[in-house]
């Protein structure tokens, strides 16, 4: 398989690996588009969108303090007979709204001017891969430090590390509901007051690492199997605000589930928190693992239905690296299978949205102005579906109703940045080679500037990547 | 852009959405088949069928369930066995009249019990996983031609039940595009070439305007308006609220539906329903929601609900027995709704396993008695008219194995 051409490599290193153009960044690439990119694969990972980034223990910490504020107001609002939604309770909501919102207006905006935009695609792939969803409310407001603390310092490490990191961040722990589960015959399932309250084993997280983040459903796995790894990891916990570890990972011996476990064949005798850390490694290290990471990435990054070549090199990489993450990002950007010049990914709302500030330098300013947007297009922020994350395929995004807000979204925001430019260099800066003769045509005849850039931005190759 | 909340988003924020599909000629060209309809609505997540319908009658009932069984004495009975969730008024009000059943014991006929391989058996009607790329409703109208099939979703995404070959158009609320423009126009000559694009962008075109004539005006007034434009709360809007857009979205779908050209094929997903852990007030809710969309639904319906049954189904139940955390994790067997106004009279549909230890599937969940493609096929067959060998061949393909039940209506 060849090359294509060093302008077009240009075009889609920046558009299909990156995040879309910013004016100038195409030109930049173009004397080595796969260096542009492998210069951009660091062992410190990703950028972090804030640097004096709150903790996700201080975000549990306020979260915490808003319960027994919102209870305290109940309480005293039954005696007094007074109104239970005094202010103080709202405005502790709104600050932890405005926490949630800031961390993500924090990571558009550097998803919106990054230089490293190869490096933020690839962090955005590993924290959908292991989605945390604001479904819950305590979930929301630990997000994004969830990204900070447990995605982004790993993505160019070992994966298993990654695995480890997210599974035992207090973020993942409550999205499903493992820091709750404890085993039927520990010693604190043993105690009468947690009996008689039901307390036991949940097996949710369990069940997503074997299914979504390591091995895949199609791995062959018994529903044994995950009841097994649910006991093995009983006592993956957060501290109480007493403990040392308040609102950290805390594991709690005494509500693991005594005993050795068998996993997908193999026995465990480990005690303590290495037995569940063991089934990991065995997992992160599975050849189903390997499979699983590399169709996804394939997907991702080249196409809904990708080349199978492709998918049988990434694998091979994953496999012979023992999961290195670099080793693997380096070989996702130097296979010739992923530099077909035709688009065949849709962009998601999100990758549309950023894409669109970057092809005038620019970056979202509000959340209050970027939220509505990605939510009418289908994607509220941090709010994935299901702890699969979010979709990919082509289908479920350029359906009829969210063209329609695609184009109402570009011409109000061609009414605001259009008239500063010239079109026809707006067109050729944002996509470079990947421009086609009837879009350059199109652009090129509009009768305003602010058609001629709404035009671009729905053009099929801007929606495309 | 958006200065205030789009009715899309207050509906994102209680997890609701719809799709619809329907035929706009069929009504003209056929006898009194043509107003029949028909809605599915899909409860994601792994619905809790012992409490939607909790078999209070049931001896291991209470046992099993502990903290989170439904008290016999706050459930809506329906036959001494069987009750109803207390949230489910109006579900309950229909079922005493003979216009609601509930299916205690079905399934589709996948056993992984994952969300995303179950949805995907549910909704492509295959009975495997990644057996069929396309969804089922939309294979329906396939089948229903060759008359001029619409095909309409409410919503930004588009979801499987409905993808396929029909092109399925979409809808949500907002301010309107004028496609007489000159930019659309542009667009849709960029478009001609893109398989994608093209059909999406002229069908999201016709909609537009068809949505604009056929949406009742006092809906829009109805939607509460948030304060809070920068809504990306993970505070959930108040249960009220919810159950006001919930009713509102049921009464506009029914509006939708009397249309003379609206679409008589409806798909509706409401979302939350995977309750491993403090599940009593989680369902409460989302029952409640329930509830209101499908007495919303009756009333837009007027008097078309006797030409239309409506099945309420998820992807799989959930465990028999309460969890370490006030919850249940991923089961089998579910209870599905089944309400018109047209159906007949009758008991459960499906026999009850019961919940005796040895009858449990796998020591674990409630077994099915039934397939949920049987209990489509019996919907699309005897009340919508589609032909058996187009239910069997191409609707339902292999599904020989789960019996089409008869007798609803």
């Amino acid at each position: 398989m060849s090359l294509p051409p060093t302008d077009m490599m240009a075009a889609i290193a920046v558009t299909r690996f990156g995040l879309g153009a910013r004016p100038g960044e195409i030109a930049a690439a173009r004397s080595d588009p796969r260096g542009f990119l492998t210069a951009q694969i660091r062992p410190q990972g990703a950028d972090q969108p804030q640097a004096d980034a709150e903790s996700s223990a201080q975000r549990l910490s306020d979260f915490r303090d808003y319960q027994m504020q919102k209870r305290d107001a109940k309480a005293a609002a039954s005696v007094t007979g007074g109104d239970p939604k005094s202010d103080p309770i709202k405005d502790a909501r709104k600050m932890l709204r405005d926490d949630t919102g800031g961390d993500f207006l924090a990571r558009a905006q550097l998803a919106s001017t990054t230089d490293a935009a190869f490096r933020e695609r690839w962090a955005l792939f590993w924290a959908n891969h292991f989605t945390v969803s604001a479904t819950k409310q305590v979930t929301g407001t630990v997000i994004g430090p969830f990204e900070q603390e447990a995605i982004r310092p790993h993505v160019f490490g070992r994966f298993e590390d990654l695995l480890v990191a997210s599974s035992t961040h207090p973020a993942m722990l409550l999205y499903l509901d493992q820091a709750q589960s404890i085993g039927p015959d520990s010693r604190a399932g043993a105690s009468t007051k947690l009996r008689a309250k039901g307390a036991g084993l949940n097996e949710n997280l369990a069940r997503e690492i074997m299914e979504l983040h390591t091995v895949g459903v199609e791995a062959g796995y018994s529903q044994t199997d995950v009841t097994e790894f649910a006991r093995a990891m009983t006592g993956f916990s957060i501290g109480r605000p007493q403990e040392e570890h308040a609102f950290q990972f805390l594991f709690r011996d005494n509500a693991h589930e005594p005993g050795a476990r068998t996993v997908m064949g193999r026995r465990y005798g480990q005690g303590g928190q290495a037995q569940a850390l063991a089934v990991m490694r065995d997992l992160a290290a599975g050849s189903q693992t390997a499979r699983h990471v590399a169709t996804k990435l394939a997907v991702h990054f080249v196409g809904d239905d990708p080349p199978p070549a492709l998918v049988a090199r990434l694998e091979r990489s994953f496999s012979d690296s023992g999961g290195r993450l670099d080793d693997l990002a380096r070989t996702l950007v130097t296979a010739p299978e992923a530099w077909d010049p035709a688009p065949a990914k849709f962009k998601t709302p999100y990758e549309f949205a950023i894409s669109t500030w970057r092809s005038v330098g620019g970056q979202p300013q509000a959340i209050g102005k970027l939220a509505p947007v990605l939510t009418g297009l289908g994607q509220k922020p941090f709010s994935a579906p299901s702890p699969k994350g979010w979709p990919e395929e082509a289908q479920v995004w350029c359906a009829p109703d969210a063209l329609i807000k695609r184009l109402r979204f570009s011409e109000a925001f061609a009414a605001q940045a259009a008239d500063r430019l010239d079109p026809v260099d707006f067109a050729q800066s944002t996509l470079g080679a990947r421009l086609t003769p009837p879009v350059a045509k199109a652009v090129a005849r509009a009768e305003t500037r602010r058609e001629a850039m709404a035009l671009l931005l729905m053009s099929p190759e801007f929606q495309r990547r | 852009m958006n200065a205030r909340p789009s009715r899309r988003s207050l509906l994102a924020g209680i997890g609701l959405s719809v799709s619809f599909l329907g035929g706009s000629a069929f009504a003209a060209a056929d006898g009194p088949l043509s107003k029949r309809k028909m809605v599915v609505v899909i409860c994601r997540g792994g619905m809790d069928g012992l409490t939607v319908s909790p078999p209070i009658g049931d001896p291991d009932y209470a046992a099993l369930r502990g903290d989170v069984a439904v008290p016999a004495d706050q459930a809506l009975n329906l036959d001494g066995t069987f009750a109803l969730h207390p949230a489910l008024t109006s579900v309950h009000a229909l079922a005493l009249k003979g216009q609601a059943r509930i299916a205690p014991a079905i399934a589709s006929p996948d056993r992984a019990r994952s969300h995303f391989e179950a949805q995907d058996v549910l909704e492509t009607g295959a009975a495997q996983v990644y057996g069929v790329g396309s969804g089922w409703l939309n294979r329906t109208l396939e089948v229903m031609g060759p008359r001029k099939i619409e095909g309409l979703s409410v919503g930004a995404t588009a979801p499987l039940i409905l993808r396929g070959k029909v092109q399925a158009a979409s809808w949500s609320p907002g301010p309107g595009v004028d496609e007489t423009a000159r930019l659309p126009t542009l667009l849709q000559d960029l478009y001609r070439t893109d398989p994608l694009m093209g059909p999406a962008f002229a069908r999201g075109l016709e909609t537009e305007a068809m949505a604009q004539a056929a949406t009742p005006p006092p809906a829009s007034k109805i939607i509460p308006a948030s304060t809070d434009k920068a809504s990306m709360a993970p505070v959930a809007a108040n249960p009220k609220q919810g159950r006001e857009t919930a009713r509102t979205l049921g009464a506009t779908l029914g509006g939708f539906m009397i249309q003379p050209s609206g679409p008589r094929i409806a798909a509706i997903s409401l979302d939350g329903w995977d309750t491993h852990a403090g599940q009593v007030g989680q369902l409460n809710t989302r029952l409640s929601y329930l509830d209101a969309m499908l007495d919303g639904l009756n009333s837009g319906l007027g008097a078309e609900w006797s030409d239309t049954v409506v099945v309420v189904a998820t992807e799989f139940g959930r465990t028999a027995r309460v969890n370490g955390t006030g919850g249940t994790d991923h089961g089998t067997g579910s209870t599905a709704l089944v309400l018109g106004g047209g159906l007949k009279k009758g008991g459960i549909i499906g026999d009850w396993p019961t919940l005796k230890q040895t009858a449990l599937f796998e020591n674990r969940d409630v077994t099915p008695s039934l397939d949920l493609r049987g209990l489509f096929k019996g919907v699309l067959g005897e009340h919508m008219g589609v032909e058996r060998a187009a239910l069997e061949g191409t609707v339902f393909p292999d599904s020989a194995a789960a019996e089409m039940v008869t007798g609803l209506v």
